[in-house]
């Protein structure tokens, strides 16, 4: 095992500085997610114009890998439509859960493939994974908390 | 926590770790290429062998049920689940083996007791005294009795350090308090809490008192009848006996008067469609086929930690709490979480560079088993404005070697992290 692979100096800096650590203004979409188990903690809002989403943040407490899947995440998806960002938690989720992704699937997630070494500790998967499930909450606009459990 | 004095740790019966750490099959394992450093023992113990064969031996050899069937594997079976018992009535000091209810463990335990006890003696208004730093099994059974009876859940704050005081206590108890549900020791602290006092403090008030003993039996003497308590919960699995099985007691007067917990086999005397005739204690809280094996391993436990000097044991497990506790306190951007001066085999901690769960992750591969997160008292966590800790637990088999390989690996988070 190697934590180099968990650890990848993206995932460092992310975790440590995260980006778009604040909350957009104005904002339409709001979605708040915990991790029972860990206890981590993070609200997200983003502002979507029609169906695309043109600013979005978090804020929120976690481990590096929880803080940096949202930076990493929140920087990908601005400017995304509503599809494109569905399309990525999709293959973002298969690649930190399983080996089904393909190359192809690994170069349309970009930077966000830093994260497919999550997919070797399954008790982190859901580090990974609390933002994503946040966002969806968020733009289906679900009440309550995104729960990793 | 004080140590034996030099004299008389000359003379005082001797632990010898290395020895003992062969009767543990699970400590002799590699995880990750590196050697198994378990310091997760407040989460569940590892078992000797001698628990793992009477377990086995069960199964392979007097596999009957039991207070049953005239054929010999069942008395066997029952002989055995009966000399259990018995093993756990010395290891508390009961006064009685029918005040011995085996359960599940000591979750079990407590909500038999809010169930029959408390759902019988409760009236709105009454109140039911915890503490702050208790776990969620011994919060929880207590929160839905208050929602089921009207009685109100009252709480002892913790000092900074993790502490219960005899004043706060005496503070919040009342002429309404009528049970009082306090940790032996805590499980995310290591805090030792002064029961003595506390007992006779909540008996001055007529309170009766349970005590969850989860993280006690395995590092300090149990004497229930010297305690007073009027209930004790225990795991069998955090006392290096098998999970599933753990045990009540209680005192006969209260038991005697207490109604069934569940209806089912073994708990009755005689069944009919108009009426039912229960069974004595303590088979009255015995419903159904019990955890026969589990009962009997937990036998077997206590069987084998009375083959050491059990004063001798905790005094190893002191010292290397001390040990431990300094070493940690070395670490540069550490911060101890429970600093009371009466702990035991406990440390939670957090460090500036990591959060609890990377902390966990590293210190995994490099072969260290610690706990990360809340640890089930998330009460405790919010006293200190935290989400997790980190916790580093002890048995009786880690040694200062087992220490100096988790500091190591805390290193190891400092080079990716600091």
């Amino acid at each position: 095992m190697d934590l180099r692979e968990l650890y990848q100096e993206v995932i460092l800096d992310h975790g440590k500085n995260p980006r778009n650590h604040r909350f957009p203004e104005p904002y339409n979409r709001e979605g708040r997610g915990y991790n029972p188990l860990c206890g981590d903690k993070i609200t997200l809002r983003l502002q979507l114009d029609g169906d695309t989403i043109t600013d979005i943040g978090f804020l929120g407490q976690g481990c590096a890998i929880s803080q940096a899947s949202c930076s990493t995440m929140t920087q990908a998806l601005k400017g995304k439509t509503l599809a494109e960002a569905e399309e990525l938690f999709g293959k973002f989720h298969t690649m930190v859960t399983s080996d089904d992704g393909t190359d192809d699937d690994l170069d349309a997630l970009g930077k966000l493939a830093v994260f497919a070494g999550v997919r070797e500790f399954p008790m982190r998967v859901k580090c990974a994974t609390l933002g994503w499930h946040t966002l969806n909450q968020a733009l289906h606009n679900e009440r309550g908390e995104a729960r990793t459990e | 926590m004080t140590g034996p004095s030099p004299a008389l740790a000359a003379t005082a019966p001797r632990f010898d770790v290395k020895r003992a750490r062969q009767d543990f099959p699970a400590l002799h394992q590699e995880v990750h290429g590196k050697p198994l450093v378990y310091l997760d023992s407040a989460a569940t113990s590892l078992k000797p062998q001698a628990v793992i064969d009477a377990v086995d031996e069960v199964y392979a050899r007097d596999c009957a049920n039991i207070h049953r069937a005239v054929h010999l594997l069942s008395q066997r079976a029952t002989a055995r689940f009966e000399a259990a018992r018995e093993k756990v009535q010395l290891f508390l000091n009961a006064a009685k083996k029918s005040e011995v209810i085996f359960t599940r463990g000591t979750t079990e335990a407590i909500n038999l007791v809010a169930q029959s006890f408390g759902r019988a003696l409760l009236r709105e208004g009454d109140e039911v005294l915890v503490s702050e730093l208790e776990h969620h099994s011994n919060i929880v059974p207590w929160q839905i009795l208050c929602q089921q009876t009207g009685a109100k859940l009252v709480v002892v704050p913790i000092t900074e350090r993790g502490e219960i005081l005899p004043e706060a206590f005496e503070e919040k108890l009342s002429d309404r308090t009528k049970i009082v549900a306090l940790a032996h020791v805590s499980n995310a602290l290591g805090t030792v809490l002064p029961v003595r006092e506390l007992i006779s403090l909540a008996h001055n008030r007529g309170a009766v008192v349970l005590l969850d003993g989860a993280q006690a039996v395995s590092h300090v003497e149990v004497d229930v009848q010297a305690l007073d308590c009027d209930f004790y919960a225990f795991s069998g699995h955090k006392l290096y006996g098998p999970t599933g099985i753990g045990a009540l007691y209680g005192k006969e007067r209260l038991l005697e008067g207490m109604p069934p917990y569940q209806g089912g086999g073994d708990m009755i005397r005689s069944v009919t469609f108009e009426e039912t005739i229960y069974n004595d204690l303590p088979y009255k809280f015995e419903a159904g086929t019990p955890n026969i094996a589990g009962a009997i391993g937990l036998g077997a436990a206590i069987d084998y930690l009375g083959g050491f000097d059990q004063a001798a044991v905790h005094a190893h497990e002191d010292a290397l709490l001390r040990y431990a506790t300094e070493a940690l306190e070395a670490v540069p951007g550490v911060r101890l979480i429970g600093t009371a001066p009466h702990k035991v085999a406990a440390l939670s901690f957090l460090m500036d560079a990591a959060h609890p769960h990377d902390i966990g992750t590293i210190v995994d591969s490099e072969g260290v088993a610690i706990r990360t997160g809340h640890h089930c008292a998330q009460p405790i966590m919010e006293h200190f404005g935290i989400a997790a800790t980190a916790r580093a637990s002890l048995g009786m088999y880690n040694t200062t070697d087992d220490v100096d390989a988790f500091i190591g690996a805390l290193e190891r988070v400092q080079e990716l992290f600091g």
